[in-house]
């Protein structure tokens, strides 16, 4: 016991006296909230948009007032011909144009029908989908408004309510990404870096001519690093409640559990690669290759696992951040139980299990 | 019993067994013995401490240290012994007192009680104890390196090189060390390169591409070699080598030191020599009888084989 004390203070050395890794480790959970919170946000804000207004009457003028209004669109220029829209989206000026044609105030009156035209730059598909969805509500809006004050037959309103997160706000969807990333970063790669480096650094050979045990060896290293993560967890925690303002609406032991549940089995992972690998830089390209991508694009965290064919969603089904994913997500933002991610915990936890036992069976006690 | 014996012990590396590493190599160690093993890089020292050290599986042939298999009883083997790679393995990040009392802890053991042992060793690199491990110059890392291999009292000692690439001062002071060590009943299995060390040693063994050439102590080695050895030098030390290697009396000519070693064929003589150099060399050469030192019986039976 007291060999297992000495070796996990001595793991702690290794990484206090690594300052600039340290830092990372510390620093790098910090900046990619920050950064995903203010930065890359896939949200559609003050999106500029172009008007030509025909008909310059009333009805444009308020119409336009609203949208300019709202926080998705900036009003960035009032258009005097259809030449100058194609020019407008060329120079990249406006994202949006609408168009609204002559006599609209007077069709909308009298004839009780009128048309804008809403054209996109649609080479991003998502953001001109959502734009002119934005639009389209704005319009939609402005026209209730109207009619409010007229009986109309047959009008069906569709009632929307974003449940779990009313203000749409995007933190909600990548703080559970951010802590799977980082988790995993830290604990699989650090984890299988600093057994590996023993090897390299051909320590491992006088470890092994010791009376140490290997299993011991393996779960001392894991320490430090599930020490590590735990910080970590919390200081995601704690920024994103404080800072992204996103709630943390389930039980925050729960949510600790289920971290620290993840982290073990990333421990686990990475010392299974390290098992399976002869230096650091075969380590880290497969701990980055075969673990970071995949569970960048298979977790469901940057593209919806829904909408992939079939083979990825089955491939998404091995990826363990998948599942944590999941279960933060149910726990964190909807505010459920157990009962509800029993099933995500147990896959974690067969996880661990497989890898762990995996890991240790192939411990070498020789060198070849 | 022996401390360490290895009998008819074969090693391959490869997938199709290509390389060979040791063939059939045999040897025995007594209890407090200095034991030898000299050799050139590549010629399987490592691969041989590292099956004796429980740390590579033979493919073929017995081994045991101090009575223990070291493929069934490796864990017994790892408690007892004390091994020093021929690569600095220490942790450079931490000072030098960390490295020593990790060592002692893993070994379950302190360094205060044991520290009679090591006094005369870590006693020198002591002033330096809260240094960095890797920021000691190479002899200071060798003399750390030994303190962590001695720190448990181990019966049998296990050094891998422990001189290469450490200054001549470095080196000799090391080797009284391993004296000192010797005088408290430790066993000592050392390997090295360099030939001036062999006959420090109680026992060496000779080994060249993965076989042992000869085993004896160092004036057992020396006094076999029956043969006729001189010294010659010249003015011209190439030309003189040319010429001497054409003499068909010459057996073998190397140069050493100054000098050119010249063996001579059975049945030759000095005289011989003499006439065939004033002949080639006119005066340009001083010729004198030398005393065949190791390295001598070391090339000479690399030729033999």
């Amino acid at each position: 016991m007291k060999q297992f004390i000495v070796f996990i203070k001595k793991e702690f050395h290794h990484i206090f006296r690594d300052k600039r890794t340290l830092f990372i480790l510390l620093v790098m959970p910090v900046v990619q909230i920050i950064i995903f919170g203010f930065a890359l946000t896939n949200e559609v804000k003050n999106s500029k948009i172009a008007v030509l207004d025909i008909s310059k009457d009333a009805g444009s003028q308020s119409l336009i007032a609203e949208i300019d209004a709202s926080k998705y669109f900036e009003l960035e220029k009032n258009l005097y011909s259809y030449k100058q829209i194609d020019e407008e989206f060329r120079k990249g000026s406006a994202r949006l144009v609408m168009v609204i044609p002559r006599n609209f105030n007077e069709d909308l009156l009298h004839f009780n029908k009128a048309t804008v035209q809403l054209i996109a730059d649609a080479s991003d598909p998502n953001v001109a989908n959502t734009l002119t969805n934005y639009a389209s509500a704005i319009i939609r809006d402005y026209q209730k408004r109207i009619t409010d004050n007229h009986n109309l037959p047959y009008t069906i309103t569709p009632e929307i309510k974003m449940l779990y997160n009313p203000q749409l706000n995007g933190a909600f969807n990548f703080v559970p990404g951010v802590m799977a990333m980082v988790l995993l970063l830290i604990c699989t790669l650090m984890t299988a870096i600093t057994i590996v480096k023993e090897k390299e650094m051909g320590t491992m050979e006088i470890l092994l001519v010791s009376p140490l045990r290997p299993q011991m060896v393996v779960l001392a290293k894991a320490v430090p690093y599930l020490a590590l993560s735990i910080v970590n967890i919390v200081s995601i925690l704690l920024l994103s409640v404080n800072v992204l303002e996103v709630p943390v609406n389930g039980s925050l032991v729960l949510l600790l559990l289920e971290s620290i549940l993840f982290t073990l089995m990333s421990l686990s992972l990475g010392l299974l690669i390290s098992s399976a690998s002869e230096s650091q830089q075969s380590a880290m390209f497969i701990s980055l290759v075969a673990l970071f991508l995949p569970t960048v694009m298979l977790s469901g965290f940057m593209f919806p696992i829904e909408n992939m064919p079939l083979t990825l969603q089955l491939i998404s089904n091995i990826i363990p951040a998948k599942w944590y994913y999941n279960i933060v997500r149910a726990v964190m933002i909807k505010g459920i139980g157990i009962r509800a991610v029993w099933k995500e915990t147990l896959i974690l936890a067969g996880m661990t299990f497989l890898f762990l036992a995996i890991a240790i069976k192939r411990f070498k006690i020789r060198l070849a | 019993m022996s401390a360490i014996l290895a009998e008819n012990i074969f090693k391959t590396y490869g997938k199709r067994k290509e390389i060979k590493a040791l063939a059939d190599v045999s040897f025995d160690v007594q209890q407090g013995e200095l034991f030898g093993i000299i050799g050139s890089d590549g010629a399987g020292k490592t691969s041989l401490f590292r099956i004796l050290t429980t740390l590579l599986l033979a493919d073929s042939g017995k081994a045991s240290v101090e009575g223990l298999d070291v493929v069934k009883d490796y864990k017994a083997i790892r408690k007892t012994v004390g091994y020093m790679p021929g690569r600095f393995s220490l942790y450079p990040d931490l000072t030098v007192e960390e490295n020593l009392n990790f060592f002692a802890t893993v070994f379950s053991t302190t360094v205060r009680q044991n520290y009679d042992l090591i006094k005369d060793i870590y006693g020198q690199i002591e002033p330096f104890k809260k240094r960095k491990a890797g920021e000691l110059s190479g002899g200071m890392k060798q003399k750390l390196a030994l303190s962590c291999a001695l720190i448990h009292r181990p019966t049998v000692l296990f050094l891998d090189e422990p001189t290469t690439g450490v200054d001549a001062v470095s080196r000799k002071e090391f080797w009284e060390m391993l004296k000192n060590l010797k005088m408290l009943g430790i066993t000592i299995l050392v390997s090295t390169p360099y030939m001036d060390e062999a006959g420090l040693c109680d026992k060496i063994a000779l080994i060249q591409n993965g076989k042992i050439l000869s085993i004896n102590t160092p004036r057992g080695i020396v006094h076999k070699f029956q043969k006729s050895l001189f010294a010659v030098r010249s003015s011209h030390m190439l030309i003189l080598l040319n010429t001497l290697k054409e003499f068909y009396e010459v057996d073998d000519v190397y140069p050493f030191g100054q000098y050119h070693h010249v063996v001579m064929k059975k049945g030759s003589s000095e005289e011989k020599l003499h006439s065939f150099l004033t002949q080639k060399m006119k005066n340009d050469f001083e010729l004198k009888a030398a005393t065949p030192g190791i390295e001598d019986c070391f090339i000479d039976l690399m030729k033999e084989n």
